[in-house]
């Protein structure tokens, strides 16, 4: 489509010169009606597609300031009236969603910079370095790539427990700072860039770990940049692992303290979208002041993956 | 020997394995180990407490004959049938966001939305939307005239009612992304060239969009798979335990239950085994044949 516009333009710097035929004008005003009719139908379709994504959400908002009653009413009301403000005070103080913030923050912070780090440091490595047996390991991280994490969590589970780490804020991070899907797409992002300037370093003499943090990771900025968005996002939404190495309340992650504040109010649904909408609208707002660089990061990590 | 000396003790050699040894110990304690150690164990019988038994391959045998196991690959399959619906639903969202349109990024911050959600709040979201008497969905239905389904609580209704959640949370989301971008790459002399020679639209998005598309579709249809068989937990846990009579119960869902809920780590192991048995070879058929129909430029 964007081809057409493109041919557009061209078309219409040259118009003056053919302005006298009638069947180049008659062609020409076909052709924009076309692309009117197209553009509004284009916009149609996708509002009605925008709406069913956005309806569910004012659904869960408009549950959520409802008296508890008010949801069982027919035809269902979407402006609650009274307000019902106060269902956000009572989910906030039913489990300690504040503690579940500190948590899930914590965690992902720590998770994302272990990551970032050793994957970078490996990822040079493999990039750049020389040493017996390289090829062979970096062929060893690929083929765990496939490995379902269910087949990896059963013995690391039984190790955390034998340590006695269950129950602790080590096994919801160390677990997670290595990664091989990390090290692979950082490599491949290294073997890209150029490589005047490190050898424009070492002959100023600077040492291989001054080349990989004063050279290598500037210039990779947008990969290490999606690599964090990828993991932080990915710690923050985990699920199953918290579920499995985590018992005491104050030590949850959002995903499973909500789990578990579903487990203690399972029909009061005011209770349950207020409680949903604490959970989301953190995200929601970092993600949308941020879009265009969750777009790029997608772009840059998804294809190389 | 002596050259090979000499490499090892190389200020490179050094630096190479002091760089890689943080992220290299974590891989063999945290993945390559624990790959062996839970190949070993699929030949066990433990439940933590006890110590280990020898079993042989009687895990494996009990796994052919477990009428439940056959039941949950049959609902991850089924499950998995959201996948290339998803897959077509992403590349029409992508072919109309690929337009020059007014307001395109609020178009597109509104389909992404949900997929970036936790999936925890998005669970509970969609098991009110489908509550049988007071939720959205039936509300709707009835309003047109439609006795609604309790969809959650119904062998019939509860898989596509999780497969429906599933195209709501992805249809805007990273693989939109992934094919919109692929979309931008398509050179636009190919679309002219085609014009002058009186191809339809249909055509056009044939001939040129399909096979410059080829390589993403790959990419996404590969990991989608991979992911497919593992997946479906998060919602089932929240939405129906897994129930009703277990139709919404997965593989993963089964391994979570043998492993952490009845300490059958053994049977557990065995489970994801030969699951990253059927992962591994799938994927290998799908690099070998769906290969074949990508069209690299």
């Amino acid at each position: 489509m964007s081809s057409m516009q493109n041919n557009d333009a061209q078309v219409i710097s040259r118009a003056p010169a053919r302005a006298d035929s009638d069947a180049y004008l008659r062609s020409r005003k076909r052709k924009l009606v076309r692309d009117r009719f197209l553009a509004i139908v284009t916009h149609t379709v996708l509002i009605i597609g925008g709406i069913s994504m956005i309806v569910p959400f004012l659904w869960m908002l408009s549950t959520s300031l409802k008296e508890p009653g008010a949801v069982f009413t027919f035809p269902p009301q979407w402006i609650p009236k009274p307000a019902m403000w106060d269902n956000y005070a009572r989910a906030w103080s039913a489990v300690p969603f504040g503690r579940f913030y500190l948590n899930s923050i914590f965690v992902a912070l720590a998770v994302t910079l272990g990551q970032v780090f050793t994957s970078s440091l490996a990822a040079y490595s493999f990039a750049r370095l020389r040493f017996p047996g390289r090829d062979n390991i970096f062929l060893g991280y690929l083929a765990t790539m496939m490995i379902p994490g269910s087949v990896t969590m059963i013995p690391v589970f039984i190790l955390l427990k034998t340590i006695g780490w269950i129950d602790t804020y080590w096994a919801l991070i160390v677990p997670g700072i290595f990664s091989a899907y990390g090290t692979f797409m950082l490599r491949q992002f290294f073997m890209g860039l150029p490589r005047d300037l490190e050898d424009a370093a070492k002959i100023d003499g600077c040492s291989l770990f001054g080349i990989y943090y004063r050279v290598i990771l500037p210039l990779s900025l947008p990969a290490l940049a999606t690599l964090t968005t990828f993991t932080f996002m990915g710690s923050w939404n985990n699920f199953m692992w918290p579920l499995i190495v985590i018992n005491s309340m104050e030590k949850k992650t959002l995903p499973i303290g909500l789990a578990s504040f579903q487990g203690l109010y399972t029909t009061d649904w005011t209770l349950l979208m207020a409680g949903s909408i604490i959970v989301l609208l953190p995200v929601l707002i970092v993600f949308i002041f941020n879009q265009r660089f969750f777009v790029k990061g997608i772009q840059l990590g998804g294809v190389k993956g | 020997m002596k050259r090979f000396f000499n490499r090892l003790t190389s200020s490179e050699t050094v630096a190479g394995y002091t760089f890689l040894l943080p992220n290299f110990l974590g891989f063999l304690l945290f993945t390559s180990l624990p790959v062996l150690a839970s190949l070993v164990l699929s030949f066990m019988d433990w439940d933590i407490l006890t110590p280990p038994k020898f079993a042989g391959i009687s895990n494996f045998v009990t796994l052919f004959h477990d009428k439940l196991f056959w039941q949950y690959v049959g609902n991850t399959l089924y499950l998995m049938a959201n996948i290339p619906i998803t897959m077509v639903g992403a590349l029409l969202v992508a072919l109309l966001m690929n337009q020059k349109l007014r307001g395109i990024v609020i178009y597109r911050t509104i389909y992404f939305l949900p997929s970036v959600c936790s999936g925890v709040a998005v669970c509970l979201l969609w098991r009110w939307l489908y509550n049988p008497d007071f939720g959205l969905i039936n509300t709707m239905l009835g309003q047109i005239g439609i006795q609604g389904p309790d969809w959650l609580s119904s062998t019939t209704w509860a898989k596509p009612a999780l497969m429906l959640m599933g195209l709501w949370g992805a249809v805007g989301g990273m693989n939109m992304i992934l094919y919109l971008a692929a979309l931008q790459g398509v050179p636009p002399e190919l679309y002219e060239a085609a014009e002058i020679d009186g191809a339809n639209a249909w055509q056009k998005f044939k001939a040129i969009t399909l096979p410059f598309l080829s390589p993403t579709t790959f990419f996404i249809g590969i990991m989608a798979v991979i992911h497919g068989f593992q997946g479906g937990f998060m919602s089932a846990f929240i939405m129906t335990n897994g129930g009703p009579a277990g139709s919404t119960t997965t593989i993963e869902y089964y391994i979570y239950n043998n492993a952490y809920q009845w300490f059958k780590m053994g049977y557990a192991a065995s489970i994801a085994w030969v699951l990253f048995i059927v992962v591994l070879i799938i994927t290998l058929f799908n690099w070998r044949f769906g290969g074949k129909l990508v069209q690299y430029n």
